[in-house]
């Protein structure tokens, strides 16, 4: 057992400071080990949300050294002997109290996107997906709900002002999964640039380093989607072809109707 | 929706690794590499050793080439021929999702790594000129194809020694003997892996797999494209890799030309 020095960031809405624990630590401990030794001993009240402990509820996201992680999945063991580890509450949201953030802004942008809405049913009863099909969308639906990928992006984490006209790399990977989806009907392309601000991404990828769960947010969810946008919106050549096809749907496209709750 | 924002955010980040090596290294090698581009550009010499032909200057297109490819462009044209090309690579590198991801970083720190601040105060990403021009990625590809095709010819013509004749190597021939045979040497390699890294660079390019098949919604009954997006899948996997070597063999192949032009080293010649 040897001690370790944490740096715990304690205060509410109105503002805090770090605050200095030094705790004994047993072989195989997580930072959330750590933090409930620090409750234990020396702060009953310090506020963490945690559930799992397996990095599979999202809970106890916060930012170990600056790098936004889940406690529960960050072993001390990772951390030089003498290292000193702050802990701190996700940034991009307000702070409730010391680790604890409100996430509700994420809940409110869930509302905005539409929800699945399928094909009619084949003749025999049924709808088909097929294999191909299952296992491109089956990475999007490995999302915890962590919220780290929506801390660590710098477009609403630095700029407030953005939150309201852009949601977030989480809401990428939802509208990623729905818009690729084969028996899907809503068109969600206009409404990931217009009302979900994909334009304002610049693919800096941090997003995806942050993922517990390794989704490929930037390449596989965010460019995609990106590029249906050109298509629908800035590429001459696919409006001319639709043109000629018969397809309606100009370049720019206007804005949507609200999307329903 | 909670509005208050707690004091937390306007600390200074809790970063205390290096996280400034990345971009340091990323305007250093950027840096480098446009230093260079631009002088071997404007030097208008020591392009072509043959067999081998710089990069920087295919397709060739002017007839006071020392190597013409297509000689479409007269003798009124007097800058050098590298510069009527520079557009289509330059174009496709500047667009591309990964180097925006790296000079977005590096350049513009916007941010600089991640949880590290913005520089600056406000924030419009690419919804606004002149950024909202990424989004014609997928012409610049259509650009680099055909200069992609031209570097696989002139890789095969590094394949294709000519006879020795002294008079060749006088710095003022330009004809082409047709007494040619089949020969490797170290160029030809370096040549072969340039072209081979282009590809990769290119087919895995994210404009790439969409247009491939990403943009489909479901691959059943369309097992080419399918086929195609799987392929392109696998190189995009390694995007970064590629865009990084293909660079430097940009520059490598280059060099080795232009040192042999120069005489400074002598092309190592197995098969001749």
């Amino acid at each position: 057992m040897t001690d370790v020095r944490m740096k715990v960031w304690r205060g509410d809405a109105t503002g805090g400071a770090f605050v200095d624990f030094t705790v004994p630590a047993d072989e195989g401990m997580v930072v959330l080990d750590v933090v409930h030794r620090i409750q234990a001993t020396h702060a009953p009240d310090l506020a963490v949300r945690w559930n799992c402990k397996a990095g599979k509820c999202g809970s106890c996201s916060a930012e170990i050294n600056g790098h936004p992680k889940l406690m529960c999945m960050t072993r001390m063991n990772t951390f030089a002997p003498d290292e000193e580890i702050t802990v701190s509450p996700v940034k991009t949201f307000p702070v409730v109290k010391d680790l604890v953030t409100d996430v509700s802004f994420n809940y409110e942008k869930a509302k905005t996107i539409p929800a699945f809405k399928p094909k009619p049913k084949e003749a025999d009863g049924t709808r088909r997906m097929y294999q191909e099909d299952v296992e491109r969308v089956q990475e999007f639906h490995k999302c915890i709900e962590c919220f780290l990928c929506q801390d660590v992006c710098h477009v609403i984490r630095d700029h407030e002002e953005n939150k309201p006209s852009f949601s977030g790399p989480r809401y990428f990977v939802r509208l990623a999964a729905l818009e690729m989806h084969p028996l899907d009907t809503n068109d969600r392309i206009d409404l990931a640039r217009l009302k979900h601000g994909l334009g304002y991404c610049n693919i800096t990828k941090c997003c995806t380093e942050v993922c517990p769960e390794d989704i490929h947010i930037t390449d596989n969810a965010i460019i995609p989607l990106k590029e249906r946008i050109v298509t629908r919106t800035y590429d001459p050549i696919a409006w001319a072809l639709r043109r000629m096809r018969g397809k309606s749907g100009d370049l720019g496209a206007g804005e949507p109707e609200p999307p329903s709750a | 929706m909670a509005t208050t924002t707690a004091s937390v955010r306007q600390r200074p980040h809790e970063r205390h690794d290096r996280w400034w090596v990345e971009p340091l290294t990323i305007v250093l090698v950027l840096g480098l590499f446009a230093v260079y581009a631009f002088v071997v550009s404007i030097q208008n010499a020591n392009y072509y050793y043959d067999p081998y032909l710089s990069p920087f200057y295919s397709p060739c297109l002017t007839t006071g080439c020392v190597h013409p490819t297509f000689p479409i462009i007269g003798d009124w044209y007097n800058l050098s021929p590298a510069f009527l090309i520079v557009g289509s690579p330059l174009a496709f590198r500047v667009t591309c999702y990964y180097y925006r991801r790296s000079y977005y970083r590096a350049f513009f720190w916007s941010p600089p790594a991640c949880t590290v601040p913005d520089a600056r105060a406000k924030y419009s990403g690419e919804t606004r000129f002149p950024f909202n021009l990424q989004n014609l990625h997928r012409y610049a590809l259509y650009l680099a194809i055909p200069v992609l095709a031209i570097l696989w010819w002139d890789a095969i013509e590094a394949f294709r020694f000519v006879v020795p004749n002294p008079e060749r190597f006088s710095g003022i021939a330009v004809d082409f003997p047709t007494d040619r045979h089949f020969g490797i040497g170290l160029g030809t390699v370096i040549m072969v892996t340039n072209v081979v890294l282009l590809s990769g660079y290119t087919f895995g390019c994210h404009a790439a797999r969409y247009l491939v098949g990403g943009y489909l919604d479901s691959f059943h009954g369309k097992s080419l494209r399918f086929r195609l997006w799987s392929w392109a899948n696998q190189l995009n996997a390694r995007h970064s890799r590629w865009a990084w070597f293909s660079l430097f063999s940009v520059m490598l192949t280059d060099l080795y030309v232009r040192l042999c032009a120069m005489g400074v080293i002598t092309d190592l010649r197995w098969v001749s």
